[in-house]
């Protein structure tokens, strides 16, 4: 084991995935060295790989996602990036008309071996434009597998399983979370999709979180241990499929659950844990569901109004004692 | 061209006449569910560009995309089957006319959405570029399509790459009931290579013979790695946008026009006139499609439904 950053682990899976299958491909922007993209996700895989199989495009995400689906139904297995999630706007008839539907659409004559990979999320100032959690929109497709990593362990994992899946995969990772350092172990090694991870047990409430959501849900639960609450929180990981068993288990032990979403609350992958729990665990609950979400406004820049409108560590603790009848 | 490729060539263009007009009578009736966009009128611009690949070539396709799915070998049986719902169409009846593929022989789809199979063909080429295939995509389009962002987007990156992708535009002078010439400056698409830097070929889309010139040498350029080329085919659809829109956009005067030009006898002149087929040939080969598509109708009508549970299969691998 050795201490790596989150996206160091994201460069590290596409690296070694590269090198044990040339098939694989990257394409995107500014992938190459010394650039590395955006945030570092593709820092040294090129030095250490070569450039044949790494594409650096233009500005033109409908264009080269469609690439990457075609060079996907051909024989390849690219991961393909844009360098913020906001952008995927561009490329969404690529995304969910055409690579969502072409399988299914085709009688099952294909399949669909490619990742999209992109950084998502707010927290950073940077406005309505580059700060989106649009895992939602997503999850609401059919045709459509949807990953958030929490943390660079489970983004090694997940990002290789991904890539060795032969099945469309929106692969989204947190800007909040790229610099955040933890044991990664240097060999290759998958996580399942579509399996939620327990990272805290507890007994008194069930928190649903996943992507950056998550190190607010345990920051808050360390918080609320002092105060003698224990709270379990389940990290997704995919929110599509989601894992109904993880969180239907956990809520039946602590009978209460609370979500927390980044994105904001109107069809959205929290209403739909809500349903869950409501239709297959309502026996379960001692008190009503509850979620915390973003505010219905676009991200504002300012950061006092950021942090008023996104999930903030105080609103999770808040929101338990108040559904532990202790506020 | 040899007699064997023109024989191909009247072969595909006769099946795809005579496969449209039966799907006319057949959706008329009420026998086929759906929508469907007929190509008759456009036999040469499939015909012409196909003859020139071969089986692990690909294409994409439109909505209109009967011609070119005949052209590149796709089974009237099977496409038939699709658009009677069966399950033994191509997609096992989960496409319908819009979506037709037959990846096996290199179609990658007909497309319902103008413009959305050009990425799909220049990813397709470029798998060809990056495992040394020397096979190229060919991207067939409406003049519709020229004005969406992603025809921009697919012709830039495949000039820039130097991907083995044709753009096959087959400007039937409507997008719907819209001229081209109202909604876009009147200049030839043909002319847009330039800015790209690639070359741009004019060929007459009612003659199948400049069709397969033009495509011949594009095609051939691709192959040999020089990249990509915009072939600009000026044809005319004979039905209207889809099957029971109705008629209020087109003369007379242009119907009569473009109907001189029929695109099949044409090909029967010139072919004929190359000595590359004569009326023996033409004969036969008329009445061997006839007996394949009067197959094709009984295989579809004969075949089983789908069954309902069959929807929930082929989401994932």
């Amino acid at each position: 084991m050795r201490i790596i950053s989150f996206s160091q682990a994201i460069a590290e899976a596409q690296m070694q995935e590269m090198q044990r299958d040339d098939k694989v491909i990257l394409i995107g922007l500014v992938q190459r060295d010394p650039y590395g993209s955006a945030f570092g996700q593709t820092k040294g895989v090129s030095s250490k790989v070569g450039t044949d199989r790494i594409l650096d495009m233009p500005i033109s995400e409908q264009g080269y996602v469609g690439a990457a689906l075609g060079a996907s139904i051909t024989g390849m297995r690219p991961v393909v990036e844009l360098q913020f999630q906001d952008f995927i706007t561009i490329a969404m008839d690529q995304i969910v008309q055409q690579a969502a539907n072409m399988r299914y659409m085709f009688g099952g004559q294909i399949k669909v071996p490619l990742v999209l990979r992109a950084p998502t999320g707010g927290y950073l100032s940077a406005a309505a434009q580059h700060s989106h959690m649009l895992e939602s929109w997503f999850a609401h497709i059919p045709g459509l597998k949807v990953v958030l990593p929490a943390n660079a362990y489970d983004a090694k994992g997940l990002l290789i399983s991904a890539i060795r899946e032969d099945n469309f995969i929106l692969y989204f990772e947190h800007k909040k979370l790229y610099d955040k350092k933890m044991d990664v172990p240097s060999e290759p090694y998958t996580i399942p999709i579509g399996k939620a991870a327990v990272k805290r047990e507890g007994k008194d409430i069930t928190i649903v979180a996943w992507s950056f959501m998550v190190t607010k849900a345990l920051d808050a639960s360390m918080i609320l241990e002092k105060q003698g609450i224990s709270c379990e929180v389940i990290d997704l990981r995919t929110v599509s499929p989601i894992d109904e068993d993880t969180i239907l288990k956990s809520v039946a032990r602590t009978n209460r659950l609370l979500i927390v979403q980044e994105g904001y609350r109107h069809s959205s992958v929290a209403t739909d844990v809500s349903a869950l729990v409501a239709e297959k665990g309502f026996d379960y609950l001692v008190a009503p569901i509850t979620l915390i979400t973003a505010k219905d406004v676009p991200i504002p820049f300012a950061p006092v109004m950021e942090n008023f409108v996104l999930p903030q560590t105080q609103d999770i603790i808040d929101r338990v004692q108040l559904i532990l009848n202790l506020k | 061209m040899d007699s064997a490729i023109a024989r191909y060539i009247f072969e595909k263009m006769y099946a795809i006449r005579v496969f449209e007009e039966k799907v006319e009578v057949l959706f008329a009736k009420g026998v086929l569910p759906g929508f469907v966009h007929l190509y008759t009128g456009q036999e040469a611009c499939a015909a012409g560009v196909c003859a020139n690949l071969g089986p692990e070539d690909y294409i994409t396709s439109t909505h209109r995309g009967h011609g070119h799915c005949i052209a590149k070998g796709g089974r009237l049986d099977r496409m038939m089957a699709e658009l009677f719902a069966k399950k033994t169409g191509y997609n096992h009846g989960k496409g319908g006319s819009m979506h037709i593929a037959a990846t096996e022989i290199g179609i990658l789809g007909a497309n319902g959405i103008t413009a959305g199979g050009l990425p799909i063909a220049v990813g397709a080429g470029l798998t060809s570029m990056m495992l040394k295939l020397g096979r190229v995509a060919v991207a067939f389009v409406g003049d519709g399509a020229t004005n969406q962002g992603t025809f921009h987007e697919s012709v830039n990156l495949a000039a820039a790459f130097k991907i083995p992708v044709i753009f096959a535009v087959e400007n039937n002078q409507y997008g719907v009931g819209t001229r081209f010439a109202d909604v876009s400056n009147g200049i030839d698409i043909v002319k847009r290579a330039e800015g790209y830097g690639i070359p741009g070929v004019m060929a007459d889309g009612m003659d199948v013979v400049s069709v397969y010139k033009a495509a011949q040498e594009a095609i051939l350029y691709a192959r040999a790695g020089n990249g990509p080329t915009i072939i600009e085919m000026k044809t005319w659809r004979y039905k209207m946008h889809f099957q029971g829109e109705p008629a209020t956009y087109r003369s007379k005067d242009e119907e009569t026009d473009w109907l001189k030009k029929d695109p099949i006898e044409i090909a029967k002149t010139r072919l004929k006139a190359l000595g590359l087929l004569n009326d023996t040939i033409l004969n036969e080969i008329e009445a061997n499609v006839q007996k394949e598509l009067e197959r094709a109708v009984e295989f579809a009508r004969n075949s089983p439904d789908p069954m309902p549970e069959d929807a929930l299969t082929d989401l994932f691998a």
